[in-house]
C-alpha cells in the first residue's frame, strides 16, 4: 500500500522526483495519526527549504504537527487546492494532497531518505 | 464541612472499599520532612454568621451617593433581565464547553457574542472573551508583532494609562519595545494623539499603533488618520474603544483598525471594585489564526441538526503548548454572556440612548460647572461622554468632595503631571440633574 | 435536557429568516439565533429621555465631528423582554452543569459552588464599589482583598500573596515574570533562559514559558507517575530559570520526592514555581511555602469554589516567598493604619477594629515590581465569593474538603480498577486517571466514545485524552461535594460502558443519542470557519 516510487523521511514526509524537481507531501500513515486535517500553512513559492528543517505546519481538529522538508531546494510550486481543501491530504496523501515541489538542490540527499520497504518496517506496516 | 455529604457511614464503606484503614493512609505518600506543621485558619461560620461578616466588610464600603468617576468602568443601568440571566446556574456552574453535546447553550451564546462584537466594531471575527480590556490590548499588541515579524510598538500616551501599564508589563516578556506617542496635552491643545507624532515614530520596525477612541480623556481621535499612518509603514492599528459609543462612533473597522479591543464592562456588567470585567478582541479573518483566546463555531451533527463547538484550537495551549498563540485558559465566559443579554435587551434603539443619554449629561455637566465660573475645558477638541475639566486646587476639593460622598471624577495628575488641577469627569445615563447641581454646589462650596 | 427539535421554517416566526451555512440544504435549529426573533422597533429595555436642561445644556457644548459618526446602527437584535429571557432559558436547557448533574472533569474541580457567596457577592456595598473610588470609600473593598491574601498565604505557607491574576494562567505568566525579574536583579537574565516543564503538565506552563520569552525542556516522568528525578537533576543548570510543577499531579499523584526536586531546583540557582490547579487535595496537609516553593497560583474557581461560569471568570492569585516578594504587581492593597494581628483577630470573630485603614499601595512605591498584568486588584467578584467560602469551612471544613475530595477518587478507582486500565496504580489523591487504551485495542472503541456515551446517562464526561503522557487518558475527578449515591452511579454507568464496549461497541459509537445535539462535524468547523451570523439583508460591510 505504500508507493514504491516514492522516498520516504523519518518525519512521515514523502518525495517523488521527477529530473530535477521533487513533489513533497506526508504519507498516509501521518494524515491518519493526525486525524482530520483542518489547515495547512504552505511554504512560499521561491522559499528554500533545508533537509530535515521545518517548512510548514499542518494542523488537525486536536493536534498539530510541524512539516519537515524531506529534500533541500527551492520551492517552484505549492498545492494551493489545500488553502481550500485540506482534507486532500486525508484522502489522498499520495496524490492530489501533495503539499509543494521544489527544484532540489543537490541530489545526493536523497540517498540519505528511506525507501517503501525501509519506511513500511518503521511505521510497523 | 457544610458541603461535603459523607456520614460516618459512608466514610466507613468507602474506606473499606479502598482497602485502608484511615484517611490519614490516603496522605501517606506526602513526605513527613514537607508535611503542613500549621493552619491557623479562623473556625467555621454559619451561613447567617457568614453572611453578617460579609454585610460587615461591604458596609464599610461607601458608595457613593453621586460619582462622576468614570476613567475606564462605568456606572450603566445593569437591566434586571441581563442579572436574571447570568444568574442561571446552567450558564453559571457549567465549565468550558469541553463536550459541545451537552453545552449548546453555553457555545451559542458565546456564537452571538462574537456576531454582535463583529457587528459593533465592524470587524469579521471576535474571540470568546479576555480577561480585561487591558489584557485584550496586550494581546492585541502581541498578535500584532506575530503577524508582522516585528518586535516594536507604539503606543498612544492618550490611552487609558492602566492599558498602557498592562501593554507594556506583557511586552515585557518577550522583550518588545513600547515606544509612546506624546498625545498634545499643552496648554489650549487638543488632548489628541497627533498624527504627525504617530507617524514620526512609524518606521518598518513597528509591529502597530495602539491608539483608543474615544481616549483616555474622552476625546475623539482621528482614527482613519491613525490607521493610515500606521498602514503606511506595513504596521498595525490596535483600536481601543468604549462600547457603548460605537452605537454613535464610526466601527472602527470601517476606519482601517486592524485589532479592535475593548473593555466590556459598560455592558451589563456591574462595577464590583473591578472585575470580573471581559476584554472583547475583533479582527480581520486573515490574522485569524494568530488571534489569541477561544473561539466558537457553528457546523452540524449527522443528522443535519445546527450546532456550535470550540474551533481552531490548535492555536490554543492545549494542542501547541510551547508554541501557542497565548497561554489563556479560563476566560471571562459569563460576563461574556452578561455583554450578549445586555445588547440583545437594549437593541440599536436602545444602545443609542445610552450613548446620547451618557453624552448629553457629560455635556450639562460640563456647561453647568463653566457657567458656575468653577471649571474650563481643558482640551479643545470635541469629546464623548467624559471631558477633562480644569478646576483650581483639584486635588485638595476632590478630596474635600468625596468626604460628602460626592466623587467628582478622576485626578489627572495621578498619571500626567503635567495635567495638574484636573478632572476627568464622566456622565452617563444614570447621572441625574440633581447630581450635576449637587456636584456643582458642592464644588461652590470649596471654593 | 430533551429538547424538540424545530427546524427553521417553523421557528423563525415573523424574524429574519435563518441562514443557513450551506443554502439547500435542509438545516434543523434546536434553538434559533437571538437575532431570528429580531423585529425592527420591537424592545426590551427602555430609557428616559434627556431633560431639558441636558439639552439646553448640551448645545454649548462641541458636536461630534462628522466624519468620526457611525453611518448605520448596529444591527443589534430588536426584542421583547420575554422573548429575550425565553431565548437564554433555552439556550441554558442545552448545558449540563454543576446544579444539574455530576460532573467528574478531571483537573478542573467541578465542585458544588454554594449559594451564599452569590448571595454576598450581591451586596449593594461590594457591586457598585468603583474601583477608582478614593480609598477613603472602599474600605470595604480594600479589607476584603486584604484579609483574603492574608487568608490565603495561611493556606499556602507563602510570605506575600497578590491577588491581580485573573485565572490560573495569567497567575502563571506573572509568576514567570516574577520570576525573570529575580534573575535579573541578580545580574543572571541574560543566563538564565530556561524552563523546566514535566511532560505530564498542563499546556498552559510551556506556553506561559515562551510568552515569557523563555525555552521550555520538557522533563519525563517517571513509571511511578512522578517527576524523574535523575532527568531532572540532569537538565538543571546555570541556564535554568524554573521548574514549574504540578503538585498534586495531572495524574492525581502527590510528587512523593518533592522535598527532593525542590532541594535539587534551589541549588541550581532556579526558582520553584507549583502550579496550585490542584491545591484542592491537600488543603492543610501541605503548605507549599514551608516545603520551599518560590511562588505559586491558586485556581479560586477551582480550590475555593468559585463558579466557572461556562470557562470563567476565574481568578489566579499568586503568592511568592521574601525573595520574589518585591517584584509583586503592583498595587497590593496594604494595612496602612493598625496592627496587622490585631486587625486580623477580630475580623476572624466576625469584627472590624476601628482605626484601621486600607490603602492601595503608592504608585512607585516598590520599584522592583514586574507592573500591573490586569487593570485595578483583579476579579474582585470572585474574591468575595472565595473568602465566604473559607470562612464558611473554616480550618477543618478546609481539610475535609481535601480528605473527602480524596476519599472520593480513591473509591472510584477502586471499583473501576477491573474495567479499567490504570497506569499507575497507586494511592491518588482528588483525582484518577485511567486509560481506555484496552477498550480501544480490542474492541475499537475510543476514549472518546466511552465519553459519548457517558452523556447518555446525564453525566458529564471525565476529562479526556489529557494528561498526554497516558495512552486514551480518562481523568477523573468527583470532588468531595458529591454523595456516595452519586459516585455509585457513576462507577455503576462506567461498569456497564465497559460491558457494552466488548458486547455491543457499535453502540457506543452512535452515542450520545439523547442530547439535544449529537456529535458535531468539528473538521467541517474548522476547514471552513463559520465564527458569526451572516445577516441576510445584503449589507453585511464585514462579510469575509
Amino acid at each position: 500500500m505504500l508507493p514504491e516510487d516514492l522516498r520516504y523521511s523519518k518525519e512521515h514526509e514523502w518525495v517523488r522526483v521527477d529530473g530535477d524537481q521533487a513533489t513533497i507531501g506526508i504519507t498516509k500513515f501521518a494524515a491518519d495519526e493526525l486525524g482530520d486535517i483542518v489547515f495547512v500553512e504552505l511554504p512560499e513559492v521561491g522559499a528554500t527549504l533545508s533537509q530535515f528543517a521545518t517548512f510548514g505546519v499542518v494542523e488537525s481538529v486536536k493536534a498539530v504537527s510541524d512539516l519537515y522538508a524531506p529534500v533541500s531546494g527551492e520551492v517552484v510550486a505549492v498545492n494551493d487546492a489545500l488553502r481550500d481543501s485540506p482534507e486532500l491530504m486525508n484522502s489522498d496523501p499520495f496524490g492530489e494532497g501533495w503539499i509543494a515541489r521544489v527544484r532540489v538542490s543537490d541530489p545526493g540527499e536523497l540517498g540519505g531518505l528511506l525507501d517503501a520497504g525501509a519506511y513500511g518496517e518503521l511505521i510497523g506496516s | 464541612m457544610a458541603y461535603t455529604p459523607h456520614t460516618d457511614a459512608d466514610h466507613a464503606r468507602m474506606l473499606g472499599a479502598i482497602g485502608v484503614a484511615s484517611i490519614e493512609d490516603l496522605f501517606a505518600d506526602i513526605p513527613p520532612a514537607v508535611r503542613a506543621t500549621r493552619f491557623a485558619l479562623p473556625a467555621p461560620m454559619a451561613e447567617q454568621e457568614v453572611r453578617g461578616e460579609l454585610s460587615r466588610i461591604a458596609a464599610r464600603n461607601a458608595v457613593p451617593r453621586v460619582s462622576f468617576l468614570g476613567a475606564g468602568a462605568y456606572r450603566h443601568l445593569v437591566p434586571a433581565v441581563v442579572e436574571e440571566v447570568i444568574g442561571r446556574s446552567e450558564f453559571a456552574t457549567a465549565y468550558t464547553p469541553y463536550q459541545p453535546e451537552v453545552s449548546q447553550g453555553t457555545l451559542q451564546s458565546i456564537y452571538e457574542f462574537q456576531s454582535l462584537i463583529c457587528e459593533l466594531t465592524g470587524m469579521e471575527v471576535a474571540s470568546a472573551s479576555h480577561y480585561d480590556g487591558a489584557t485584550a490590548a496586550a494581546e492585541a499588541a502581541l498578535m500584532a508583532c506575530r503577524l508582522t515579524r516585528r518586535d516594536r510598538i507604539a503606543i498612544s500616551s492618550a490611552v487609558h494609562p492602566q492599558v498602557r501599564a498592562v501593554i507594556r508589563t506583557y511586552c515585557s516578556g518577550p522583550g518588545i519595545e513600547v515606544i509612546e506617542v506624546p498625545a498634545d496635552l499643552a496648554e489650549g491643545g487638543s488632548g489628541l494623539t497627533p498624527v504627525e507624532a504617530a507617524a514620526s515614530v512609524l518606521t518598518d520596525e513597528v509591529a502597530c499603533l495602539v491608539a483608543q477612541q474615544p481616549n483616555f480623556f474622552g476625546g475623539i481621535e482621528p482614527m482613519a488618520e491613525l490607521a493610515e499612518a500606521a498602514h503606511a509603514v506595513g504596521a498595525q492599528l490596535v483600536a481601543h474603544v468604549e462600547p457603548t459609543s460605537l452605537a454613535v462612533l464610526a466601527a472602527p473597522g470601517d476606519h482601517g483598525a486592524d485589532i479592535v479591543t475593548a473593555e466590556g464592562q459598560p455592558l451589563g456588567i456591574p462595577l464590583s471594585y473591578g472585575g470580573p470585567y471581559v476584554g472583547l478582541m475583533a479582527a480581520r479573518m486573515a490574522s485569524v489564526r494568530q488571534m489569541p483566546g477561544r473561539l466558537v463555531g457553528a457546523t452540524r451533527d449527522a443528522q443535519g441538526r445546527r450546532g456550535y463547538v470550540l474551533t481552531l484550537q490548535a492555536r490554543e495551549q492545549h494542542i501547541r503548548r510551547e508554541k501557542a498563540a497565548s497561554n489563556i485558559c479560563t476566560n471571562q465566559a459569563l460576563c461574556a454572556l452578561a455583554a450578549t443579554a445586555y445588547l440583545s435587551a437594549v437593541g440599536p434603539q436602545g444602545l443609542r440612548e445610552v450613548a446620547e443619554l451618557s453624552m448629553a449629561q457629560t455635556r450639562h455637566t460640563a456647561t453647568a460647572l463653566e457657567e458656575a465660573g468653577l471649571a474650563e475645558r481643558r482640551f479643545g477638541a470635541p469629546y464623548f461622554a467624559e471631558v477633562a475639566m480644569r478646576v483650581p486646587h483639584a486635588a485638595r476639593r476632590h478630596a474635600e468632595l468625596a468626604a460628602q460622598g460626592i466623587v467628582a471624577g478622576y485626578v489627572l495628575e495621578r498619571d500626567y503631571p503635567e495635567l495638574g488641577d484636573t478632572l476627568l469627569l464622566a456622565a452617563t445615563e444614570l447621572t441625574s440633574d440633581e447630581e450635576i447641581a449637587s456636584l456643582v454646589e458642592a464644588l461652590e462650596a470649596t471654593r | 435536557m430533551s429538547i424538540a427539535e424545530r427546524t427553521s421554517a417553523d421557528a423563525s416566526g415573523r424574524g429574519a429568516a435563518f441562514t443557513s451555512p450551506a443554502p439547500g440544504d435542509e438545516v434543523k435549529v434546536v434553538e434559533p439565533l437571538i437575532f431570528a426573533a429580531s423585529v425592527p422597533g420591537r424592545r426590551a429595555v427602555r430609557f428616559p429621555r434627556p431633560s431639558e436642561a441636558a439639552r439646553t445644556a448640551a448645545s454649548a457644548q462641541p458636536d461630534l465631528p462628522a466624519e468620526a459618526l457611525r453611518d448605520r446602527a448596529p444591527r443589534l437584535p430588536e426584542v421583547s423582554e420575554l422573548d429575550l429571557l425565553r431565548h437564554f432559558n433555552r439556550l441554558s436547557h442545552l448545558n449540563h452543569a454543576i446544579d444539574i448533574g455530576f460532573y467528574p472533569l478531571g483537573s478542573c474541580t467541578m465542585k458544588y459552588n454554594p449559594k451564599v457567596n452569590e448571595w454576598v457577592a450581591r451586596l449593594p456595598g461590594f457591586a457598585a464599589s468603583h474601583p477608582l473610588d478614593p480609598d477613603a470609600l472602599a474600605q470595604g473593598s480594600l479589607e476584603l482583598e486584604w484579609l483574603l491574601a492574608e487568608l490565603l498565604k495561611e493556606i499556602s505557607g507563602m510570605a506575600a500573596v497578590t491577588l491581580q491574576p485573573a485565572a490560573g494562567a495569567h497567575g502563571e505568566l506573572t509568576g514567570m515574570l516574577m520570576t525573570r525579574a529575580y534573575h535579573r536583579s541578580r545580574g543572571e537574565g541574560e543566563q538564565r533562559t530556561r524552563v523546566l516543564v514535566p511532560d505530564s503538565a498542563h499546556g498552559t506552563n510551556p506556553a506561559t514559558a515562551t510568552m515569557v520569552g523563555y525555552e521550555t525542556v520538557t522533563i519525563p516522568s517517571n513509571e511511578r507517575g512522578g517527576i524523574d528525578l535523575e532527568a531532572l537533576r540532569a537538565a538543571l543548570d546555570e541556564r535554568t530559570a524554573a521548574l514549574m510543577i504540578t503538585n498534586p499531579s495531572t495524574l492525581g499523584i502527590f510528587e512523593d520526592q518533592i522535598d527532593q526536586v525542590v532541594a535539587a531546583v534551589h541549588e541550581a540557582g532556579a526558582i520553584a514555581y507549583m502550579d496550585g490547579a490542584n491545591l484542592n487535595a491537600i488543603l492543610g496537609r501541605f503548605r507549599p511555602g514551608e516545603a520551599g516553593f518560590d511562588v505559586m497560583h491558586f485556581n479560586l474557581h477551582k480550590t475555593f469554589s468559585t463558579p466557572h461560569g461556562g470557562g470563567g471568570p476565574g481568578a489566579g492569585p499568586v503568592g511568592v516567598s521574601d525573595r520574589l516578594a518585591p517584584f509583586l504587581p503592583a498595587p497590593l492593597p496594604v494595612l496602612v493604619e493598625g496592627d496587622p494581628d490585631e486587625v486580623r483577630a477580630n475580623a476572624w470573630r466576625g469584627r472590624g477594629t476601628p482605626g484601621a485603614r486600607f490603602a492601595l499601595e503608592e504608585p512607585d512605591s516598590r520599584p522592583e515590581s514586574i507592573g500591573r498584568v490586569r487593570m485595578h486588584t483583579g476579579n474582585f467578584g470572585m474574591f468575595v465569593r472565595a473568602y465566604t467560602y473559607i470562612r464558611s469551612n473554616g480550618a477543618d471544613g478546609l481539610r475535609a474538603v481535601s480528605e473527602d475530595a480524596v476519599l472520593a477518587a480513591n473509591y472510584l478507582r477502586v471499583r473501576l480498577a477491573d474495567a479499567y486500565d490504570l497506569p499507575y496504580d497507586r494511592i491518588c489523591k482528588h483525582e484518577v486517571v485511567f486509560s481506555g487504551r484496552r477498550q480501544k485495542r480490542r474492541h475499537g472503541v475510543t476514549t472518546l466514545d466511552i465519553a459519548k456515551a457517558i452523556l447518555d446517562h446525564g453525566i458529564h464526561p471525565p476529562t479526556i485524552y489529557f494528561p498526554l503522557i497516558v495512552e486514551e487518558a480518562l481523568m477523573i475527578e468527583p470532588t468531595e461535594t458529591e454523595s456516595l449515591e452519586t459516585l455509585d452511579r457513576f462507577a455503576d454507568v462506567m461498569l456497564d460502558i465497559a460491558r457494552r464496549a466488548e458486547s455491543d461497541p457499535d453502540s457506543l459509537k452512535r452515542a450520545p443519542i439523547t442530547t439535544p445535539v449529537g456529535r458535531l462535524d468539528e473538521a467541517t468547523a474548522a476547514r471552513r470557519p463559520d465564527l458569526r451570523h451572516t445577516f441576510d439583508d445584503g449589507g453585511d460591510a464585514a462579510g469575509g
